[in-house]
């Protein structure tokens, strides 16, 4: 096969490749580029396979069994996953798969660390980088795996210096790269130390990068690992000479980094601050256990007599929803109403859940139509005529003290201003702090009443009294 | 507990404070109720209705019960009726009726005045006057249309071009918005004014047009001038009446200051200056009137053919629609009593609403209640962190600044590329395009989008997996075994990305479209 071909071959993939992203940024266009990712990926391999296999400088015969083998078991795994994981799981899988580029990303630069090329110097650099980068994806994505799935606590990391320590570690690394450089080819051990040195390091890094970002900011976490993925995909294209794979990480890396970059000024935080580990380090001190006055609460049968007397209803999920699985019932309780001649519509928090988008593919899964699921620009103009507001499963997104208290933590996060609404009602398991682990002034309003219980429960109780 | 709901004995009062609606929701809070014989007569509900509802129909007997709802103030035989202990609720009026007050402590009552709820957010549901306000504007708008000779809305037809009517409504409380809505939605043109400026927002809302008068307020005035500014107010106020008055056909007045007689807003000048066949409505009746010439209860023609309605009973010309809003209040009331449901209504006078409407307490005068604070006061005695420009707020790099960065960058880049080798530029090149397209691409991304987005990206991100193919099989047993396993991590990535990614876009369904 000739190289050319191998060549126009990776052109037409990364073309396909850039059609599937522009694709996936509509409704209507998404599934045609879903597909338009799986025909770059097919052709990327097969023309791949076809070069390192066949012609005098392939792998043979046994390079073909091998590679069949160990895609044949990847793809079972893969599939298997992707088939059975629950929606509510997105979170985890995502995480996991990043972590998969990321070892990846590992292995093919220490195999390259043996090739001989003809410019040693960019090439050793390559390596390090490479190397480097893959391994913060990869440990990075194995701890936001952990704590997604509550395997480990989701508070952060406070080790003392922490700051510090990612500097210092980023410093090793150019002065490991320059030592590297320096070293002989021929002293193959001591290479071989330097680049353990250098693999052990990032996967350290990746670690404490992550293990320092609380719970709440996970979905900024993984747009960012989903875009460390990307660069390390594209520095093994540097080190590989392979233009599609350059191509490809690019893409994935800026869009990633671009899609965190949203969830931040979402969130009203610095991208820098997220990106280098660990959020809210200089936050105000939380006014803790000031007197917000009584909450008051509200039983089922009231909700549905609030709901059934409404005009118009907003439902703003959180990621309470997701953990007690009550999409179903919110959006049966969303149908019905709707029968009833409500105008019922769903504000979704930029960073509501664990993943962007998590309430919406939530959602989506109970077919709630997405049409009537709106973005918090969208609705928070209209909070003011809507008649009753349900907050399921939703804390910080909806907390008052960051439009209005100064001094909270949370100042300044754009916020679901439900508050303005005629009458709020939450959901929630207990009075306990969201993520963020700030006090909500909202529960202590006039106008919003507790529902406490599960939220799947308490919606199902809803539905009946209706 | 019994609750009973009497006959109104007011002559003219059509209203009746329980419509079997609310019966079933007093009935679940899980009370007995009684309606006196006929009490619904008037405004539409029959007896029967009430006994499907679940309540007892009775005669004098209601005023046996625990609960007293009723509409009007009891008359001076019906207080006699009263016994110690009772509840009693229903507009009272106690900053009009001293001597009605009086008369129900005496009774050893506990009595809630309906009229008296505070004006906060969570009493809302309570307040009888914001309802019965609301059906009166609606009301005021209709018998003028009544009265009036021509159509409200404008035409143009066969026999000729119709213009629209032009109602002016003052005052913008409830009433006049209601008002406002509705002569709007009738086809009226509709102007409005109200001393407050700052309802005009809720004017134009409604759809009507909110006229402003000059007023010279010179900021801080010196002493003595305010007296003077308010005097230069209703001196404007007054010409932009007599200027109306010349020019619209219907006027709705609803200016009332609770307990105080109605500010006389029109004269008799001014009304004779109007249209004959035009209609005033004088919302203010009942206190005197806004307008020269009311009566309060009467419709008066003027000589000059314009038509005066001084109704008092506007709400109670709806009365099947008030009883039910009236009654919904009371049902509120009584939620309000009863948190438990159980029956039981405890006067819990910690709650500011409930102590603003309790009036008597077992015979203990209550009124006037201690003023409400409209909003909760910030809590005292916190630490009140100085309120520090917005650190958290990101200031835009200067663009100098951001040119220097750029430029930087630039150059450092130079420096780099005169000792790399020429592939890698090339390599450096697609990459720069890439990141760019990547950036371009997904920067108008639905929302809704982005957890299929990442997975998609994550699988695409698989296709490192052809580093690992172009090293597999390699004399180095080491290295083919490193690339082994690298092809299988990055195949789950690449097959389980895409394939969750068409499961999740699966489920994304517009309404109607195929379920």
């Amino acid at each position: 096969m000739s190289a050319t071909l191998v060549q126009g071959a990776y052109i037409v993939a990364g073309l396909l490749f850039i059609l599937a992203l522009a694709g996936l940024s509509r409704h209507e266009t998404a599934r045609s580029g879903n597909r338009y990712g799986i025909a770059g990926m097919a052709l990327a391999l097969v023309a791949t396979v076809l070069a390192a296999t066949a012609g005098e400088d392939g792998s043979g015969g046994l390079g073909f069994l091998l590679i069949v083998a160990a895609m044949g078991i990847g793809a079972v795994i893969g599939l298997d996953r992707a088939r059975k994981v629950e929606m509510t799981g997105m979170p985890e899988l995502i995480a996991l798969l990043h972590s998969f580029v990321g070892l990846a990303a590992v292995l093919v630069g220490w195999n390259s660390s043996y090739e001989q090329t003809p410019y040693p110097t960019i090439h050793d650099i390559e390596v390090f980088v490479g190397v480097f980068i893959g391994a913060v994806t990869f440990t990075g994505s194995i701890v936001a795996f952990l704590k997604l799935s509550a395997r480990i606590p989701s508070r952060p990391l406070m080790l003392p210096y922490r700051n510090w320590l990612n500097v210092g570690a980023l410093a090793l690394f150019f002065v490991l790269t320059a030592v590297y450089l320096a070293v002989p080819e021929s002293s193959v051990f001591v290479r071989h130390l330097l680049l353990g040195v250098v693999t052990i390091l990032a996967l350290a890094l990746g670690w404490h990068l992550v293990a320092s970002i609380g719970g709440g900011d996970m979905p900024v976490v993984v747009s960012m690992l989903n875009s460390y993925s990307g660069w390390a995909a594209a520095a093994a294209g540097f080190l590989l000479s392979n233009d599609l794979l350059i191509i490809t990480g690019a893409l994935v890396g800026s869009s990633g980094a671009y899609l965190s970059y949203i969830m931040c000024r979402a969130m009203n935080r610095s991208f820098i601050s997220v990106i280098a580990g660990g959020f809210g380090v200089e936050g105000g001190t939380a006014a803790a256990d000031a007197d917000y006055g009584d909450h008051r609460e509200i039983t089922a049968t009231g909700v549905a007599e609030l709901l059934a007397g409404a005009s118009s209803v907003l439902i703003t999920p959180g990621y309470g929803m997701a953990v007690a699985q009550a999409q179903y019932p919110v959006a049966s309780l969303t149908s019905t109403l709707r029968e009833r001649g409500v105008d019922v519509r769903f504000g979704i928090h930029p960073v509501a859940g664990r993943l962007p988008g998590h309430m919406n593919v939530l959602l989506a899964e109970a077919k709630v139509p997405y049409d009537i699921v709106l973005e918090m620009d969208e609705v928070n103009d209209d909070l003011a005529d809507t008649d009753v507001v349900l907050v399921i499963g939703a804390n910080d997104t909806v907390n008052p003290s960051a439009a209005e208290d100064p001094s909270s933590p949370i100042a300044g996060m754009p916020v679901l201003r439900v508050w303005e609404a005629n009458d709020v009602i939450v959901f929630k398991r207990s009075m306990a702090t969201g993520y963020a682990g700030v006090q909500n002034p909202l529960f202590f309003r006039e106008n919003t009443q507790m529902l406490f219980g599960d939220a799947k429960e308490r919606v199902e109780d809803i539905l009946k009294a209706l | 507990m019994r609750i009973g709901v009497p006959r109104e004995s007011r002559p003219g009062e059509t209203r009746v404070a329980a419509t079997p609606k609310t019966v079933e929701q007093l009935v679940g809070l899980g009370y007995t109720v009684f309606v006196q014989r006929g009490a619904g007569r008037a405004a539409s509900f029959d007896d029967d209705s009430y006994l499907t509802a679940g309540a007892d129909v009775i005669d004098d007997a209601v005023w046996k019960a625990d609960v007293v709802l009723k509409v009007n103030a009891p008359s001076d035989v019906e207080i006699a009726l009263l016994r110690p202990g009772q509840i009693l609720a229903s507009l009272l009026s106690p900053a009009l009726e001293p001597a009605l007050i009086e008369k129900l402590a005496a009774r050893g009552v506990t009595a809630l005045a309906m009229d008296a709820v505070p004006r906060i957010s969570r009493a809302q549901s309570l307040d009888v006057l914001s309802s019965m306000a609301n059906i009166g504007g609606y009301r005021a708008v209709v018998e003028a249309a009544h009265e009036f000779g021509s159509f409200f809305t404008g035409q143009v037809t066969a026999a000729g071009k119709v213009p629209p009517a032009k109602v002016l409504v003052v005052g913008a409380g409830v009433a006049g918005l209601a008002a406002i809505g509705t002569a709007s939605s009738l086809g009226a043109v509709v102007r409005a004014f109200d001393a407050r400026p700052e309802v005009a927002e809720q004017v134009e809302s409604m759809g009507a047009e909110f006229l402003r008068i000059d007023v010279a307020d010179d900021g801080p005035s010196a002493d003595g001038y305010a007296r003077e500014t308010s005097e230069d107010f209703d001196a404007k106020a007054a010409a932009l009446y007599a200027e109306q008055a010349r020019d619209v056909d219907i006027v709705i007045t609803t200016a009332l200051i609770p307990g105080r007689p109605a500010p006389r807003l029109f004269t008799e000048e001014m009304v004779a200056s109007m249209k004959p066949g035009s209609v005033v409505v004088d919302m203010a009746a009942a206190n005197g009137g806004n307008v020269a010439g009311t009566v309060a209860g009467q419709k008066v023609v003027t000589d000059h053919g314009v038509t005066i309605l001084g109704y008092t009973d506007l709400p109670g010309r709806l009365p099947t629609q008030a009883s039910q809003l009236f009654g919904t209040n009371l049902v509120n009331l009584l939620k309000l009593l009863t948190p438990d449901k159980d029956g039981e209504a405890h006067l819990d006078l910690d709650d500011v609403v409930q102590r603003g409407m309790t009036v008597v307490r077992d015979g203990e005068v209550l009124w006037p209640p201690p003023p409400v604070q409209v909003s909760a006061a910030p809590t005292p005695g916190t630490d009140v962190a100085p309120p520090a420009p917005m650190s958290h707020v990101k200031q835009p790099m200067s663009s100098t600044r951001k040119l220097g960065i750029a430029a930087a960058a630039a150059v450092l880049f130079l420096l780099v590329s005169t000792f790399a080798p020429a592939p890698f530029l090339g390599h450096f090149l697609v990459f720069m395009l890439s990141v760019v397209i990547g950036f371009y691409v997904i920067r108008n991304v639905h929302h809704a989008l982005h957890t299929p987005l990442m997975s998609v990206t994550n699988a695409i991100s698989g296709i490192i997996v052809v580093g690992a193919l172009l090293q597999v099989g390699h004399d180095s047993v080491w290295v083919s075994v490193l690339a082994f396993v690298g092809i299988l991590v990055a195949s789950i990535n690449v097959f389980g990305g895409f394939r969750v990614t068409a499961r999740m876009l699966g489920m994304f369904s517009r309404e109607g479209a195929t379920r």
